[in-house]
């Protein structure tokens, strides 16, 4: 069982990937940690600035639309972010997201505001986030299949190092 | 033929076929990839990963192409060392290298006849999704996934569901396939495709030539499309006449699920322009609000083929040939080909004493990675397929995506214009 409490960062719906990270800094450096001062910067300048490690990420619908570069996932991680809560991903993002280890949560974000504290809890049975300040609590099911094998693993890298290949589920 | 049973959607057969079971919407497979595309914006990151998953060779090299689309030319000493990067491990690897201005990825796929019919094709780019028109499955994945195809030949999928969307009645004169394509994201939505394939049907697909087909392939991801799916046709069969390998029609069952059924009527459409920040803020032009254009660049995977100028030039020749005052017009071809085709055929040399500045084929301006960026508070209009805030590199400036007729319409008026204006 892994858990986790961080503070809410409260984004929108159709959060694409250029404005998590501009494709005009992409083009300067693939340095995460440089990368990550502009994290979001077309969203908020300050943005990147304020990230706290352990921050968790909450946007609308569509987080991660347009561009699947992969960078908008490794710069989030960078940033010290491990938990992004949307109410839908763009499946590229979604799928960066998991091969890098960066846990995407499908599930209703409407209640959540900039701040509140919220807590996610995973074992065999699912996820559960709870946001601490509605006190609503959301239990989503585990990530099956060969996705779920992969971010059990850390990520597609250590997935493969192990499997050498995409090892069938079912 | 591997196991597929009757009742089955395009991209089931396709997913099927390349994992050897059968796969039904929502089943997870791991699938055999024909075709591999990396771009200088996603290759050297996939090289970095292909390394850190152990990797030595690729799986197999000849289903592997890497095109120098996004730094088109290299502007910078990073992106220079991208290209280098990509050179370095291609030659070691055997892997084929579009070099700069040979053109955009998907484009060179499909006009070189690499993306044939029933083929699985997956591309560290969003926009692979245009080669759905030549009858396949292509998608978009990130650098990891381009790492993992390149090191196993496989990816894993979940199947999609398909949601059919049926091309009905006849557009009139002077609403192009942008315009079409445009309604499509309007109609679904930014995300409204999310995790789904499209599937195009319908009695007026036969009016869509292969370019019109790859304009609503690729606009389908601005809905979130998985994939966009068209059958194999007498229009594909055109295209595909001049290569040796023509690959596998694969079409859908009489009784296929889909999860959705979505009629687009073509006859009420008119000319359109998608508002700043987003690709479905779609109004007819003639109802957008009063706006001076400063830039207009005709170019992309979405508008940057030879038809696209032709319409654009006949549009600037009908309206007499003259750029509004303070108007840049931007003209990046989407291949080599391209260019070579309009070279030959004079349209480029008309657009240059027109007062365009004419840039080597590639991505060009479309993501600010290269080419003309916008100053300032500029409005653009383009026939590219995003405009989201800061997507040309100037968060200050606006984006209006149009059809190559709207946007040379704009050139000579300086402001949206309804471009049967110039009819
Ligand atoms: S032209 Fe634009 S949308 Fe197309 S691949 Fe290049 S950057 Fe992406």
């Amino acid at each position: 069982m892994t858990s986790h409490r961080g503070r809410a960062r409260r984004l929108g719906d159709d959060i694409n990937t250029d404005y998590i990270i501009a494709s005009t800094r992409k083009k300067e450096t693939l340095d995460e940690k440089i990368l990550k001062q502009y994290l979001l910067e077309a969203v908020d300048p300050g943005f990147a600035a304020s990230v706290r490690a352990g921050d968790v990420l909450v946007a609308g619908a569509n987080f991660g639309c347009g561009s699947a570069m992969e960078v908008a996932a490794t710069v989030v991680l960078a940033a010290g972010i491990q938990i992004v809560l949307a109410k839908s991903f763009a499946r590229s993002f979604y799928r960066n997201a998991i091969n890098n280890g960066l846990l995407p949560i499908e599930c209703d974000t409407s209640d959540i505001l900039e701040g509140d504290t919220i807590s996610v809890e995973s074992d065999t049975s699912g996820t559960t986030v709870v946001d601490e300040r509605t006190g609503r609590r959301e239990l989503r099911p585990p990530l099956g299949g060969i996705a779920g094998e992969i971010l059990a693993a850390g990520g597609l890298v250590p997935y493969l190092k192990r499997e050498r290949r995409f090892v069938s589920t079912t | 033929m591997t196991a597929s049973t009757p009742t089955q959607t395009i991209s089931e057969k396709i997913l099927s076929a390349k994992s050897g079971r059968t796969a039904r919407a929502g089943d997870v497979v791991v699938c055999d990839v024909d075709l591999v595309l990396g771009t200088d914006a996603s290759a050297p990151m996939a090289i970095g990963y292909f390394e850190r998953m152990g990797g030595t060779r690729v799986h197999d090299a000849s289903r592997v192409v890497f095109a120098l689309d996004h730094y088109s030319p290299p502007s910078s000493a990073a992106t220079k060392g991208f290209h280098d990067q990509v050179r370095a491990f291609a030659e070691k690897q055997g892997v084929r290298v579009y070099e700069i201005g040979e053109g955009i990825s998907h484009q060179i796929a499909v006009e070189r006849g690499l993306a044939h019919p029933g083929m699985l094709i997956v591309g560290a780019d969003s926009h692979t999704v245009t080669c759905g028109a030549v009858n396949a499955f292509a998608t978009g994945v990130g650098s990891s996934d381009l790492a993992a195809a390149m090191l196993t030949g496989q990816l894993w999928f979940r199947a999609p569901q398909t949601i059919r969307v049926a091309l009905v009645g006849s557009r009139a004169a002077g609403v192009a396939a942008k315009d079409v394509a445009l309604a499509m994201v309007s109609l679904l939505g930014s995300g409204g495709a999310e995790y789904h394939a499209l599937e195009f049907t319908g009695p007026s697909v036969q009016d869509f030539s292969l370019d019109d087909r790859l304009v609503l392939s690729n606009l389908a991801v601005e809905a979130g499309a998985k994939a966009a799916v068209w059958e194999a046709d007498a229009v594909l069969e055109t295209h595909l006449a001049r290569f040796a390998d023509r690959g596998d029609a694969v079409s859908a069952d009489q009784g296929a699920l889909y999860v959705r059924d979505v009629v687009l009527d073509l006859s009420p459409l008119v000319p359109t322009v998608a508002l700043p920040h987003l690709p479905e803020n779609v109004v007819p032009i003639s109802r957008a609000p009063e706006t001076p254009i400063h830039m207009v660049f005709l170019g992309t995977c979405t508008g940057g083929r030879v038809a696209d100028y032709h319409e654009a030039l006949a549009v600037l020749e009908r309206g007499g040939g003259k750029l509004a005052k303070g108007v840049h017009l931007v003209v990046t071809p989407a291949s080599s080909e391209v260019e070579r085709e309009l070279a030959a055929d004079g349209t480029l040399v008309k657009l240059a004493r027109m007062g365009a500045t004419i840039t080597m084929p590639g991505c060009g301006a479309c993501c600010g990675t290269s080419g003309v960026v916008p100053s300032d508070g500029m409005n653009v209009i383009s026939t590219a397929n995003r405009n989201f805030k800061a997507r040309m590199g100037n968060a200050t400036a606006s984006i209006y995506l149009a059809s190559p007729a709207a946007c040379a319409a704009a050139a000579l008026t300086g402001r949206l214009t309804d471009p049967r204006l110039f009819a």
